[in-house]
């Protein structure tokens, strides 16, 4: 049963992510394609919290917080550029 | 580089940087058998560092390190260089790994080695060039 749940967890979190890099590549405005990227980072840190559970590894969770600090990060970087008047349309 | 005036972003700050750096001292001082180490523990010390760089400006964030990045880089090196030295006393090759055993009432046993004192090097190593990195393109911009 834990097997099923998880596969079905990876499932929707693969799914989320094609629709998202999608997102990423047609999005109109530089916006859009940050908030996509900022969106990829959540779904990875998803995914690797469920890849801890599959395989109950504990130490595999540690990995997903320093992935969620470097996207804040990351997010705040973007933000900055856009701050500072970065192309909008590029 | 023109400073964020985020009053949001300042107070997360404030918030995130200790926790930040607790969280990289627990990845560097439980590295070596389970995963951790100097070099993830000093990425991510650099970016809660890099985090108030962000938030601030170039000169706050100096005076808040009390060290140039190159200091760091050079007390990094010079330690991971010592961390060698013990074991050529005991006519072992540069750099074996020795292990001392100490016993603290209350605490129980801790374990003190070379690969430790290497590791803290490293995690010192790390933190100075990425910030060296980071505060150079902070200048330039």
């Amino acid at each position: 049963m834990p097997e099923l749940i998880t596969t079905i967890a990876f499932a929707i979190l693969m799914a989320s992510l094609i629709m998202v890099v999608v997102r990423l590549m047609l999005g109109p405005t530089l916006p859009d394609r940050v908030v996509a990227l900022e969106l990829i980072a959540a779904i990875v840190v998803g995914l690797i919290a469920t890849y801890s559970i599959a395989t109950e590894v504990a130490s595999f969770l540690d990995v997903a917080i320093v992935m969620a600090l470097m996207a804040f990060l990351a997010a705040i970087g973007f933000a900055r550029f856009l701050e500072e008047g970065g192309a909008r349309n590029a | 580089m023109i400073e964020s005036k985020s009053l949001i972003l300042h107070t997360a700050t404030r918030f995130l940087l200790p926790l930040q750096l607790l969280f990289s001292l627990f990845l560097l001082l439980r590295g070596h058998d389970e995963p951790g180490g100097g070099f993830i523990a000093g990425l991510v010390a650099a970016g809660a560092i890099a985090l108030y760089l962000f938030a601030f400006d170039v000169p706050s964030t100096k005076r808040m390190l009390r060290a140039s990045p190159h200091d760091l880089f050079g007390l990094g090196l010079l330690l991971a260089a010592v961390s060698g030295i013990p074991a050529l006393f005991l006519g072992k090759p540069y750099l074996t790994a020795l292990w001392w055993e100490l016993e603290f009432p209350f605490f129980g046993e801790i374990k003190l080695s070379t690969p430790l004192l290497f590791d803290i090097g490293v995690y010192l190593v790390v933190i100075g060039s990425v910030l060296s990195i980071v505060m150079t393109l902070a200048e330039a911009e």
